[in-house]
C-alpha cells in the first residue's frame, strides 16, 4: 500500500496537456461568442434552441461542484452508505416537487430571479432582506468552491493554500470576464461529461481492486465505521442511533429530506434559473425532472470512491493532508496512471471553477439588479449598471477569498455547506411554500417570517458550534435540526403575523399563488409531444426509482 | 483548438437560415463535446497502448487508459454523429417556420 506521504499528484506533461486543452476549449467558446454572435447571442443561449436534455444536465451540473466531488466523497468515507440519503431522500423528491408543483408559479409570474418573486408576492422589505442574505450566501459558497480549488492546487503543485486561493480567484476572474455568462451553460454541460469521464474509471479500478461490491463490503465491515457504514437507514432509530451519520431517521427525513433539500433545490437561484431559461413551461418543468435521473446514479461514482478511499488510504480522516475532503484526490493519485490522471484533474478543476463562477455571477446579478437598481441608484443608463456589475464581480471575488479562509477551517466541507443551507435556504423555503399555497399570507409576514427563521437557524448553529448551548450527534445532525428550527419558527411567525396584518388584494396575486396560475401557461403545459414527455410520469418515475434504491441499500 | 469549430460550420453546405444557422452550428454543444472527447479518447488510447506494466499495476491491473480512451472515443463519435445528422441550424430554421415561440 502506498504510504500516507504520497500526497502530491504524480502528474507529468501529458496530464498538463489534457488540462490545457480543456482551458483552450472553454476560453475558445468565450472568444467565439464575443466575436461572431454579438446580437443574437441570447437567441440560442436562452435555452429555447437547446433540447431539454441540455437544460436538465446543466441543472444537475450546477450542483456538481465541490459539494459533490469532495464533499460527498468525504461523506462516503466518513459516514458510509448512509451518504446516499443525500441523493434519494435529499434531492430527488425535491427536484420532482420543483418540476411538478413550483415551476408553474415561477414560470407563470415571469420573474428573473428568486428574490424577485418575493417582491411580487410580498413587499420591498422582504425582497431587500432576501436579496442581502442571498448575496451573503453566494459569496460564502463561492468561498467554499475557491477553497476546494486551492486544495486541488495544493495537491497538484504543492502550493500553500493561501497562494492557491488567490491564484484560483485570479483565474476565475479572467474566466468570467473572458467567457462571460454566455458560455456558462455550455461549460456546465461539458463539465458534466468531463467529471463523469474522471469518476467512472476511478470507480471501475477501485471496485476491481476491492474484488467487486461484495469484496468492498467485506473491507468496509472491517473498517472503523464497520457494518453500520453499509446501510442507508438502518440504525437511525431515536434513542438508539448506531449509524455513522449520527442522526435519527426523523432528522434525516424531516431535516434533510424535507427542509434542507426542498429549500436548496426549490429556492436556490443558481438552480431555478436553469429551469427558468427553458423555452416553455413544459420544458421548464422537465428540466429538474430530467436532472433527477443522473442524480439517482451519481452516488455510484462518488460515494463508492469514498468507501474505497476509507479502505485504501490508511489513517484517512486524521486531519491535514489526510482530511476526509481529500478522499477522492488521494484515491485518484493512488490508482490513475498519467493520462487518466490528467482527465481526473481536469474534471476537478472544471467543476470548481464553474462553482465559483456560478456563485460570483449570481452574486453580481442579485447585487446589481435586486439591490443597487431598485434601492440605491434608480433610473440610470445601462452603461452605469454594467460598470457597477463589473465592480461587484471584482468585489465579490475579493470577498470570496476571505470566505475561502473561513471554509478552510472545516474538516468536512459538506457539513459547512449544509450549515449554510440551513441558515439561508430553510427559512426561505418555509416562506415560499406558505406564500404559494395560502392567499391570506400578508406582506409583513413575508418579511418577519424570513427574519425569525434566519435567526432561529443562526442561534442553533452558534449555540452548537461556539456557545455550547446544544449538543447534536454530529455537525450534520446540527444542520438537520437547524434547518428544522428555521422552518418551524418561520412558519409559526408567518402565520401569527398574517393573522394580525392586512393581506394583499387577491387580484394582485394572479399567477403567484396556488389556484391562480397563469391560464395560458397551464394550457401550454398540458400539451406534450409524446407520452414520455409527461412531467407527472417523469417525476413519479424518479421518485419510485429512488424508493427502490433506498430499500435495496436499507 | 479554437479554430476547429469554425471549419465545422455550414459554409458551403446547405446554407439554411444563413448567418444565424451558421452561428448555431458553431455553438452546437454536441459538436463541442464530441470534438473534445474524440481528442481526449485518441490521446488516452495511444497512451494506453504504450502503458508499461508498472502503470497497469498501479491501476490494480486494469488497463484503464486504454479502456477509458476507447470509451471516450465512442462517446465523442456518438455526439459528433448526432450533431451532424440533425444540425441545430436546420432545427432552428424549422422551429421558426412553425411558430414564433416565447422570447
Amino acid at each position: 500500500m502506498l504510504a500516507a506521504a504520497q500526497i502530491r499528484l504524480d502528474t507529468n506533461a501529458l496530464d498538463f496537456a489534457i488540462l490545457g486543452i480543456y482551458f483552450v476549449v472553454v476560453l475558445g467558446i468565450g472568444f467565439i461568442a464575443k466575436r461572431y454572435v454579438k446580437t443574437s447571442l441570447d437567441y440560442f443561449l436562452s435555452g429555447r434552441s437547446l433540447p431539454a436534455w441540455i437544460t436538465g444536465l446543466a441543472f444537475v451540473s450546477a450542483n456538481l461542484g465541490a459539494t459533490e466531488i469532495l464533499g460527498m466523497g468525504a461523506n462516503g468515507a466518513q459516514y458510509g452508505v448512509a451518504t446516499v440519503n443525500y441523493y434519494w431522500i435529499g434531492a430527488v423528491p425535491a427536484m420532482v416537487f420543483l418540476g411538478l408543483v413550483m415551476m408553474p408559479f415561477y414560470y407563470g409570474s415571469k420573474v428573473r430571479s428568486v428574490p424577485e418573486y418575493l417582491l411580487l408576492r410580498f413587499n420591498k422589505q422582504s425582497h431587500l432582506f432576501n436579496s442581502i442574505t442571498f448575496a451573503l450566501a453566494t459569496v460564502l459558497i463561492a468561498g467554499v468552491n475557491l477553497f476546494a480549488l486551492a486544495l486541488v492546487l495544493k495537491l497538484l503543485l504543492g502550493w500553500p493554500i493561501l497562494l492557491g486561493i488567490v491564484i484560483a480567484a485570479g483565474v476565475v476572474l479572467a474566466y468570467i470576464t473572458l467567457g462571460g455568462l454566455s458560455s456558462a451553460i455550455y461549460n456546465e454541460v461539458l463539465q458534466f461529461f468531463v467529471i463523469m469521464a474522471a469518476l467512472i474509471p476511478l470507480t471501475i479500478v477501485g471496485l476491481h481492486d476491492a474484488g467487486g461490491w461484495g469484496g468492498l463490503k467485506d473491507k468496509i465491515g472491517q473498517s472503523k465505521i464497520g457494518e453500520a457504514g453499509l446501510h442507508a437507514l438502518q440504525g437511525t432509530d431515536p434513542g438508539h442511533v448506531t449509524n455513522p451519520i449520527g442522526a435519527t431517521w426523523i432528522g434525516l427525513v424531516f431535516g434533510l429530506g424535507f427542509i434542507l433539500s426542498f429549500g436548496y433545490w426549490t429556492t436556490n437561484f443558481a438552480e431555478v434559473q436553469r429551469a427558468l431559461s427553458a423555452r416553455d413551461l413544459s420544458a421548464g418543468q422537465r428540466t429538474p425532472l430530467i436532472g433527477a435521473y443522473p442524480k439517482l446514479l451519481i452516488p455510484a461514482v462518488v460515494v463508492i470512491p469514498g468507501l474505497i478511499a476509507l479502505w485504501k488510504v490508511p489513517h484517512l480522516g486524521s486531519g491535514g493532508d489526510l482530511a476526509y475532503n481529500n478522499a477522492i484526490p488521494l484515491l485518484m493519485n493512488q490508482y490513475l496512471p498519467n493520462g487518466m490522471l490528467g482527465i481526473a484533474l481536469t474534471g476537478l478543476m472544471a467543476s470548481f471553477m464553474a462553482g465559483v463562477a456560478a456563485n460570483v455571477s449570481a452574486f453580481n446579478t442579485v447585487v446589481t439588479t435586486d439591490i443597487v437598481e431598485p434601492y440605491i441608484a434608480r433610473d440610470r443608463d445601462d452603461a452605469f449598471y454594467i460598470r457597477i456589475g463589473r465592480y461587484v464581480t471584482i468585489g465579490g471575488i475579493v470577498v470570496a477569498i476571505g470566505t475561502a479562509l473561513i471554509a478552510s477551517g472545516y474538516q468536512n466541507l459538506m457539513n459547512y455547506l449544509q450549515a449554510l443551507f440551513s441558515i439561508f435556504n430553510a427559512p426561505l423555503f418555509a416562506t415560499f411554500i406558505i406564500g404559494m399555497f395560502w392567499k391570506r399570507m400578508t406582506p409583513a409576514a413575508g418579511l418577519w417570517g424570513l427574519v425569525a427563521g434566519t435567526i432561529a437557524a443562526l442561534v442553533t448553529y452558534v449555540g452548537y458550534k461556539w456557545a455550547g448551548w446544544f449538543t447534536f450527534g454530529s455537525d450534520l445532525d446540527e444542520s438537520f435540526w437547524g434547518a428544522g428550527a428555521a422552518f418551524v419558527v418561520d412558519a409559526v411567525v408567518t402565520v401569527a403575523v398574517s393573522l394580525v396584518t392586512r393581506p394583499k388584494p387577491v387580484e394582485e396575486l394572479q399567477g403567484l399563488v396556488w389556484g391562480m396560475v397563469n391560464q395560458e401557461d397551464a394550457a401550454a403545459a398540458a400539451v406534450h409531444r409524446s407520452w414520455w414527455e409527461s412531467p407527472k410520469l417523469l417525476g413519479l418515475g424518479a421518485i419510485a426509482a429512488g424508493a427502490v434504491l433506498t430499500i435495496i441499500f436499507f | 483548438m479554437s479554430q476547429a469549430p469554425q471549419n465545422d460550420g455550414e459554409r458551403g453546405g446547405e446554407g439554411i437560415g444563413g448567418r444565424e444557422a451558421q452561428a448555431a452550428n458553431l455553438f452546437d454543444l454536441r459538436r463541442i463535446i464530441g470534438g473534445l472527447f474524440l481528442l481526449y479518447g485518441a490521446i488516452l488510447t495511444v497512451t494506453g497502448l504504450g502503458d508499461s506494466h508498472a502503470e497497469i499495476a498501479k491501476a490494480a491491473g486494469v488497463h484503464i487508459n486504454l479502456i477509458a480512451g476507447l470509451g471516450m472515443l465512442a462517446l465523442g463519435a456518438f455526439f459528433v454523429a448526432w450533431g451532424l445528422l440533425r444540425p441545430l441550424g436546420r432545427q432552428l430554421a424549422e422551429a421558426d417556420g412553425e411558430a414564433e415561440p416565447r422570447a
